[in-house]
């Protein structure tokens, strides 16, 4: 009896979780309010905008491919290049019309596909240059929502973002789990290009 | 034991009443395209048959071939099909894209039924090259008022499926029945293909 429910217990929490999947909620990728605090708001603004989202895992999985040395570095620097380019992006009233995104996706999905090598300190004013972009951006959005301690939630989970896929990376022995790493990085890169002629016929 | 299991499903139902309750917003006004852009492009290449006989294809290609095709095909592929696509969204016209499309399932099904082993270039070429009109058709085919980056997200893992799909059913290449079924399933394509071309022609 006991170890039925051993066994079960998994299966059941399996089951609770896919009924949990049924529960109807709304997507809404800026200025998320939680309720729970700006920290919490900024922590689901970065979940929540696959713009950040995406790039950021691709930037962390091309630090893993490149190594421990690189992953750590970039673990700790891009949340404060971020955090950087969050207050600058705070501070002004220009909103960037640039595909920010697009241009992430293609270099870091690239770089993620092709297992380019790259210096450690080429990533690292890589991880840096995403940073502050992309925190630029996120300052914009978040200025007239939850400002700077948004800002340090997105640092938070960044920190925890780049370190997990990074590690995941740095672990895989088998061949054929970092060609599924670069697979993953060919289909940023892929979706990268869409959103670029997306902008483009925007633009015209 | 029987207690146990009837306990388990009595708290599943209980849960999910739970969540069918969990009140969500009202939303008045159509939502700009998130979740749906997502879901219709994940939809879009399983929409027509010839993009998913030609996907399916490289996936079975690249698994007779072996690797590093096996992973370097499908990873060309979403690629250049991407380049397609952005020509597309751009309004760059590109002359018989439903003749390229057809006869790409011709050519990659026809490689798939002789078992063709050219050079890993040329293969990436081939497939690269009708990778352009797949997704030029898609990217001229995108419906208005989605959201671009989840349209795109959605469209690139659908047909990342798509090639996985193809991938493990060419993983029965390692029996000889296997391989013969294989090439079966690559004569039907290129079947489908001079099909597709006919329509395409007329």
């Amino acid at each position: 009896m006991k170890v039925w429910h051993t066994r079960h217990a998994g299966l059941e929490g399996v089951l609770v979780g896919i009924a949990s999947l049924c529960c109807p909620s709304s997507a809404a990728a800026h200025l998320v309010t939680t309720g729970m605090g700006p920290v919490y708001d900024g922590i689901c603004h970065l979940l929540l905008t696959p713009e950040d989202l995406v790039a950021v895992l691709a930037l962390g999985l091309y630090a893993g491919l490149r190594g421990a040395i690189t992953g750590r570095r970039t673990m700790f620097l891009l949340p404060v290049a971020w955090f950087i380019g969050g207050i600058a992006g705070s501070a002004v009233k220009v909103v960037p019309s640039f595909p920010i995104p697009a241009l992430s996706f293609l270099v870091l999905g690239g770089l993620v596909a092709a297992d380019l090598y790259m210096p450690t300190a080429a990533v690292t004013v890589l991880a840096i240059a995403i940073g502050l972009v992309h925190g630029f951006s996120n300052g914009v959005a978040l200025k007239e929502g939850a400002g700077t301690l948004g800002l340090m939630g997105i640092m938070i989970m960044l920190f925890i973002l780049v370190t997990l896929a990074s590690a995941v990376v740095v672990s895989l022995n088998k061949p054929w789990a970092r060609i599924a790493v670069r697979v993953a990085g060919s289909w940023t890169f892929a979706s990268g290009l869409l959103m670029l002629g997306w902008f483009i016929r925007i633009a015209k | 034991m029987s207690c146990s299991r009837s306990t388990t499903w009595t708290s599943i139902v209980y849960v999910m009443a739970l969540f069918l309750t969990w009140s969500s917003p009202a939303l008045a006004h159509v939502e700009q395209g998130q979740a749906a852009g997502f879901v219709s492009g994940l939809q879009h290449p399983w929409s027509g048959l010839d993009h998913v006989l030609a996907m399916i294809a490289v996936g079975l290609w690249g698994a007779q071939l072996g690797t590093p095709a096996v992973w370097l095909l499908p990873v060309t592929f979403p690629m250049v099909m991407a380049f397609g696509g952005t020509l597309g969204l751009v309004g760059v016209k590109l002359p018989g894209v439903e003749i390229g499309i057809a006869l790409s399932a011709i050519l990659l099904g026809a490689m798939v039924l002789a078992e063709a082993r050219p050079k890993l270039v040329l293969a990436a070429i081939l497939v690269g090259f009708f990778a352009i009109f797949h997704g030029h058709a898609h990217g001229t085919e995108l419906p208005p008022g989605q959201s671009g980056l989840l349209y795109s997200m959605g469209f690139v893992i659908a047909t990342g499926i798509l090639h996985g799909l193809g991938i493990t059913l060419g993983l029965v290449h390692r029996w000889p029945a296997g391989k013969l079924a294989l090439r079966g399933a690559g004569a039907f394509i290129a079947l489908m293909g001079v099909t597709f071309l006919w329509r395409a022609l007329a």
